[in-house]
């Protein structure tokens, strides 16, 4: 799939809550095809202070009116220049990179946690696409810190687990009573300890399961060999043969 | 009005892209054209497959970054079996970054990539500070600097271009013996060794502790190398560390580099490399100069 380098404007901006906004990308012409699960790479403007682009998941994308979406956590200097930004500003995108989740039929769950659930967005629309309605998973330490909760409910069966009990069950998403051996394909992006209890789970129960990792980069394109995972054909870079790997080529990760 | 020369090399301009910074050209073929770069260095190439330092491997830090890859790369086999394959027909200077941990494994590598019609220069990587083993070593000491380029030079046959290591004392001592030891040129820096400690985790960032420096916070360090450097031998310098723009590169041409080589540059802009030829063409035409080489080495 060919990769561009291109200047987008940002035509509409949301803030959640104090750590999580997004923000819409209009591109200057027609935007080619996306897979669920690709992401782009952000030159963060204005910012001495942060050389490197972010790598940021591809949340939406509207190829009628040509924009991507993408929804940001601030966890350090460079989201948070990001948060600063206002529609109209322009953002320079490398994209769209890595390789996405299969779109697979069946029954499909979904698992997101904190700024993991960005690419199901996409993803689940493009279950929809498919005709397919997937069960989608979220989870948080509290209900704050799960920023889009509506956005999902057209695409699928939406349900909530928090540490705190503040929104859907409480505990942990693989304590969620719809977190079971109920499905053919578990599709899991978040926080590396959640992604690895969802993969074993998986494994165990002969489900195939995509992880999407979000490993620290560089290039974001293959050329530095920074952002590699333990796989069981050796490293691997995160950012070309993934982010999202099929759970099977990852076992020494998941038991490490 | 840019073409240069390296010793039998003809560069189209001065502009090439670090080894270990530009994959094998590929990754940025949807990006720019390959065919326009003076040079590509393509990724350090070993004896056997290395599967490198375990991650993480990179962490960015003021104006730079550190990396701790350690030579993951495909081994010279591989290389010379299926990636040559696919990038033989560029139209460019295609020249293999050869590293290595012991005397032998460098004149393995080199012999073999001797054989490859296409690869008219290899880039003697002796200063890689990552590898446990080796690297390190060689680059630091001009007596076993000289000794590897001397069995290299003696069973490989085309340009010879010895890559320097700025963690030394006195880098015009370890020009000299390479040159000495018969490289046909030498390019100057790797990275600079340091440390990035995350406090919050109380940890360091990278896996192996230290790693390497790059970016433009290694410039004015790498601008004053080249410049040592070019005063002291007769063989042609290619400079390197940080530039990510024309007057970059021109800083380095001006301290007698005759071409240069772009880095971690491309990670920031992955068609940095032709803004940087095309810069350089705009600076010839307002400054009136026909010919590149009339500006190299002026100060
Ligand atoms: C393929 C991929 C997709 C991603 N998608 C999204 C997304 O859709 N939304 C989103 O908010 N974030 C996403 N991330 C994570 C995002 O890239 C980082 O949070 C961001 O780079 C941090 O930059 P910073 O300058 O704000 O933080 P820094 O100031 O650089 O660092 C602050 C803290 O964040 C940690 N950190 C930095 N980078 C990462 C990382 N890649 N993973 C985990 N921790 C990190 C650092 O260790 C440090 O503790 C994704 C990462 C990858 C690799
Ligand atoms: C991720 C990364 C990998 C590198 N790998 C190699 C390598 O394999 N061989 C080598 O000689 N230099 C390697 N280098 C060093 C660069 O070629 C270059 O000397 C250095 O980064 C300074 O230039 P820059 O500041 O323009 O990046 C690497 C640098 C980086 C950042
Ligand atoms: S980030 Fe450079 S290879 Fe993945």
């Amino acid at each position: 799939m060919r990769k561009y380098i291109t200047d987008f404007t940002i035509v509409e901006k949301k803030t959640y809550n104090d750590t999580y906004f997004s923000m819409k990308l209009r591109h200057p012409e027609t935007l080619p095809s996306i897979a669920a699960g690709q992401f782009v790479e952000v030159e963060v403007p204005g910012n001495k202070h942060v050389m490197l682009r972010r790598p940021i998941s591809i949340h939406d994308v509207d190829t009628v009116a040509n924009t991507l979406t993408l929804l940001v956590q601030v966890v350090g200097k460079g989201t948070r220049t990001l948060s600063m930004l206002n529609e109209g500003d322009k953002l320079n995108l490398v994209y769209p990179l890595g390789h996405g989740f299969s779109i697979e039929g069946g029954k499909v769950l979904l698992v997101g946690g904190g700024a993991g659930i960005a690419p199901l967005l996409h993803l689940s629309k493009c279950f929809k696409a498919k005709g397919i309605q997937p069960t989608i998973l979220l989870g948080g330490r509290t209900k704050s810190l799960i920023p889009i909760q509506k956005e999902f409910e057209p695409y699928g069966n939406v349900y909530f687990a928090t540490e705190d009990g503040s929104l859907g069950e409480k505990g942990f998403v693989t304590q969620h009573t719809m977190f079971s051996t109920n499905y053919d394909h578990i599709y899991t992006c978040g926080p590396t300890p959640m992604m690895k209890a969802v993969a074993r789970f998986a494994m165990q129960n002969n489900i195939e399961c995509e992880v999407s990792l979000e490993n620290m980069m560089a290039c974001g394109i293959g050329a530095c060999l920074c952002c590699v995972v333990d796989s069981d054909e050796g490293h691997k870079c995160v950012c070309k043969e993934g982010p999202v790997f099929n759970a099977k080529r990852l076992t020494n990760w998941i038991n490490k | 009005m840019l073409e240069t020369k390296i010793h039998n090399l003809n560069l189209k301009n001065p502009v090439m892209t670090a080894s270990g910074t530009f994959g094998y050209g590929e990754e940025f073929a949807d990006f720019i054209d390959l065919n326009r770069l003076g040079g590509i260095i393509v990724k350090g190439t070993t004896g056997e497959r290395r599967q490198g330092n375990p991650y993480p491997r990179m962490a960015e830090t003021p104006s730079g970054m550190l990396n701790a890859v350690g030579l993951q790369n495909v081994g010279v086999e591989t290389f010379c079996k299926e990636v040559y394959h696919r990038i033989k027909d560029l139209d460019t200077n295609i020249i293999v970054n050869v590293s290595g941990s012991s005397i032998e494994e460098y004149c393995k590598t080199a012999a073999m990539i001797d054989e490859l019609d296409k690869i008219p220069a290899i880039e003697l990587n002796i200063s890689c500070p990552n590898v446990k083993k080796g690297g390190m070593g060689f680059g630091v000491n001009p007596e076993m600097a000289a000794q590897v380029v001397s069995e290299v030079r003696k069973i490989y046959h085309k340009t010879l271009i010895v890559k320097l290591t700025p963690n030394v004392t006195n880098i015009v001592e370890i020009a000299k013996a390479v040159e000495g030891a018969g490289a046909d040129s030498v390019s100057l820096i790797n990275t600079l060794l340091g440390m990035a400690i995350d406090v919050e985790k109380q940890r360091p960032y990278l896996s192996t502790i230290t790693g390497g420096l790059s970016g433009p916070a290694v410039k004015p360090v790498a601008v004053r190398m080249v410049w040592q450097v070019a005063h002291a031998v007769s063989i042609p310098v290619i400079g390197l560390g940080g530039i990510a723009s024309a007057a970059d590169a021109l800083e380095f041409l001006m301290a007698g580099a005759k071409a240069i080589q772009v880095g971690t540059a491309n990670f920031i802009d992955p068609a940095v490399t032709i803004k940087i030829i095309d810069g350089l063409e705009d600076y010839c035409k307002r400054h009136g100069i026909n010919d590149i080489n009339d500006i190299i080495g002026i100060i």
